[in-house]
């Protein structure tokens, strides 16, 4: 297996989701978070928000709600049982609150391999902008890819 | 749960540690829910037999789930709305039945573009002594 370099650049098709208070408590939920300002309004503005914020690492499932989901790995043409997260990075330039409708844009930035070919790695940024056009944050990943090949003569 | 009040710029010391997080133990439940809820539905975290169809012995734990514990502990430290950056190499495998330690120590001060900033270093650590995350954070305080 080895990876098309030549895809370093591609973007993909923007998307617009709109950042929900159910989902932000099922997320809140699933990792324990019981801060009352992202299930109770009236908490959250009492804290000094408009509305509830999306927590920290939030900005997961608001990129995972692509209607394109699993391009990348369609781009790559790789198996989703052969990947890895290898790092995550996000940088907050604005809050992200309920209702806020966020516009994703994600390119590949990187493509290299290490051990010889046995692992790759894919670097993808995404922009995130609110629905005036600002933007709010930046996610930078990297995707380890472990080679199915490797090893095999 | 208390409200989360930022402390003082000149209160905070290079050194200084974050009060830990210690969780319970990862459950197949909780990597259910994180599927549905982060809308990572990648079936190695939550379907035995397709973990061990790509090798491995058992479904383990969304990194992204690890990392929203360091997003527990930055923002159990500093309101959310100071937090400026947060990002995390994952170390190692989170598998199920794991108890995770999430920690943090501040590691820089400095100002830039006008607001002061303290930088952390932040960790998930299982009950063997293992790091699974290694992370930093930037927050910014009066």
């Amino acid at each position: 297996m080895q990876l098309d370099k030549g895809l370093i650049g591609h973007k993909f098709n923007a998307f617009t989701t709109t950042v929900e208070a159910g989902k932000i408590r099922l997320f809140c939920k699933a990792i324990g978070e019981e801060n009352p300002i992202y299930v109770d309004e009236a908490a959250a503005k009492k804290a000094g928000y408009r509305a509830i914020p999306a927590p920290p690492t939030y900005l997961t499932a608001v990129t995972n709600d692509d209607p394109d989901k699993g391009g990348l790995l369609r781009l790559l043409n790789v198996d989703i049982g052969l990947i890895l997260h290898g790092e995550q990075h996000y940088e907050y330039l604005a809050p992200v609150h309920v209702g806020d409708k966020i516009t994703c844009q994600q390119r590949v930035v990187d493509i290299y391999d290490k051990k010889g070919g046995a692992l790759w790695f894919v670097v993808s940024e995404t922009e995130l902008k609110d629905q005036a056009g600002k933007p709010v944050a930046k996610a930078k990943g990297i995707t380890v890819v472990r080679n199915p090949d490797a090893g095999k003569k | 749960m208390a409200a989360v009040t930022a402390p003082k710029f000149a209160d905070v010391k290079v050194g200084d540690a974050i009060k830990p997080i210690v969780l319970p133990p990862i459950s197949r439940h909780q990597l259910a829910l994180y599927c549905g809820g982060s809308g990572d539905h990648n079936p190695i975290h939550v379907d035995i037999d397709f973990a061990k169809k790509f090798g491995f012995k058992d479904v383990f734990a969304h990194g992204m789930l690890s990392m929203a514990f360091l997003g527990r502990l930055v923002t159990s430290f500093v309101p959310q709305a100071r937090v400026r950056n947060l990002g995390t190499r994952f170390t190692s495998i989170t598998w199920v039945g794991d108890v995770i330690t999430v920690s943090g120590t501040v590691t820089g001060k400095r100002e830039e573009n006008g607001e002061k900033l303290v930088d952390l270093e932040v960790r998930c650590t299982n009950q063997n002594g293992q790091d699974t995350l290694q992370g930093n954070a930037t927050v910014a305080l009066n």
